[in-house]
């Protein structure tokens, strides 16, 4: 699958979310820790080798299961491929912690639910829906469609 | 560089509703004739399919840093996907009429993590003046201090005529989509420190399925605010903070998907009268 490499490298020289080095193992069978830093950037994970400017790879947040592993280290599977896990050795408990919750929110699909949230308990308590005054209160993306698929017409 | 393909494309066709779906003809990248393409817009990813029937994408676009115009070209209906990075590609476009170029382009323009990110902070300090304001008060944002000034303006439709070719096609500050979300980037970086909560904690120590729904709710019926008509809103729950989760007004909010679920019903209802009333 094609995507756009180049813009996906500056992104992760975009001012980050949380950066530290980390250890990690990657999926696959007989892979080792390996010292990387980390370097969380919108919905993506930048792993670099040490001194190296360009990442080795990026994980995309999204669809993805994060899980303490013990005290120090956490672990993030992908729900598609549920037996692979990639997993982080921290400094700390509370830096394991902070790298967990940092993750979850990572995701797109977590702000939209945030979003909604927000939207409906301020339109709860305000009785005006908050996106009207920017003029997105359309948007797609800002719906709650309550497993209602309103998918807009193809146009 | 490496990527979770595999993972990623799994994204574009699981079952979490797309933002937008369509055909389009994309310019080829070597090839440079326009190839008629099937679109899916999921969060910030631009996925691309030879049929609508294919079961996999042939690529994506990561539409972070981007921004989305209309463009000159022997092509009618014609957009672009502009990166401001070195040596960046451009993603030339184009729709099968005008209104569907309008509508991917504003759907493209605000489709960033960033934009999204910048919503959910301005409705969160709402919320909280809200919770932390005098009962009754309708809610109104105070100016803004953010860099770069967030308009009030209601922009209905974001484009003019759009006969005017390279027009930088975008709303106004909330209302708008890519280009300014990034130059607020800082101060919502500044904002995602100060504190974990969001009025809600989302930190559980066992797993935590980042964006999806899990089993079945079980929360405590929300005695809603039924009759409100603004006349005087109901008890506003207490500020949660930290662990606790628990309210009196809402159903427990240990798994934000739960709630997610229980307002989708609430809100349903809502929104038919929202749309009735406008």
């Amino acid at each position: 699958m094609r995507f756009n490499e180049k813009e996906l490298i500056s992104l992760s020289r975009q001012p980050s979310e949380r950066a530290a080095e980390l250890g990690m193992r990657g999926p696959k069978k007989g892979d080792v820790v390996k010292r990387r830093l980390v370097k969380l950037v919108v919905n993506f994970l930048f792993y670099f080798r040490t001194d190296e400017e360009e990442p080795q790879g990026a994980l995309l947040l999204e669809q993805c299961r994060v899980e303490r592993e013990d005290s120090q280290a956490f672990s993030i599977t992908f729900l598609d491929e549920a037996e692979r896990k990639y997993l982080f050795e921290c400094d700390s408990q509370e830096q394991c912690q902070e790298w967990i919750d940092s993750i979850i929110k990572a995701s797109y699909e977590f702000m939209r639910k945030n979003l909604i949230f927000y939207r409906t308990e301020i339109h709860r308590l305000t009785g005006k829906d908050p996106l009207e005054q920017y003029g997105i209160e359309d948007e797609t993306r800002f719906q709650v469609t309550s497993g209602l698929q309103l998918m807009p017409k193809d146009i | 560089m490496k990527l979770n393909e595999r993972s990623v494309a799994h994204y574009a066709t699981c079952d979490s509703p797309p933002d937008k779906t369509g055909f389009l003809f994309k310019k080829g990248e070597r090839n440079t004739a326009y190839h008629r393409r099937w679109l899916i817009l999921k969060g910030n990813m631009l996925f691309y399919f030879e049929e609508r029937e294919s079961r996999e994408p042939i690529g994506v676009i990561v539409l972070e840093g981007c921004t989305v115009e209309l463009c000159e070209s022997a092509e009618e209906f014609a957009f672009a996907i502009k990166f401001d990075c070195a040596k960046a590609r451009v993603y030339k476009m184009a729709a099968e009429n005008q209104a569907a170029m309008e509508s991917w382009v504003k759907a493209l323009s605000r489709a960033s993590f960033d934009y999204m990110r910048l919503v959910v902070r301005e409705l969160e300090r709402q919320l909280e003046e809200i919770q932390e304001g005098a009962g009754g008060l309708q809610g109104r944002p105070k100016s803004s201090r953010k860099a770069g000034g967030v308009a009030r303006s209601k922009s209905g439709a974001s484009f003019s005529a759009s006969t005017v070719p390279s027009t930088q096609v975008t709303g106004a500050a909330l209302a708008q989509g890519a280009a300014h979300a990034r130059s607020l980037q800082e101060e919502v970086q500044l904002l995602s420190g100060a504190s974990k909560e969001n009025g809600v904690a989302w930190s559980k120590p066992s797993a935590l399925v980042n964006g999806c729904s899990e089993g079945p709710h079980s929360g405590v019926p929300w005695e809603g605010n039924g009759g409100g008509d603004g006349v005087r809103p109901p008890p506003v729950p207490p500020r949660r903070r930290g662990a606790s989760l628990e309210s009196p007004v809402s159903p427990g909010t240990g798994c934000f998907s739960k709630l997610h679920d229980w307002y989708g019903k609430e809100v349903a209802e809502l929104r038919v009268d929202w749309l009735q009333s406008h």
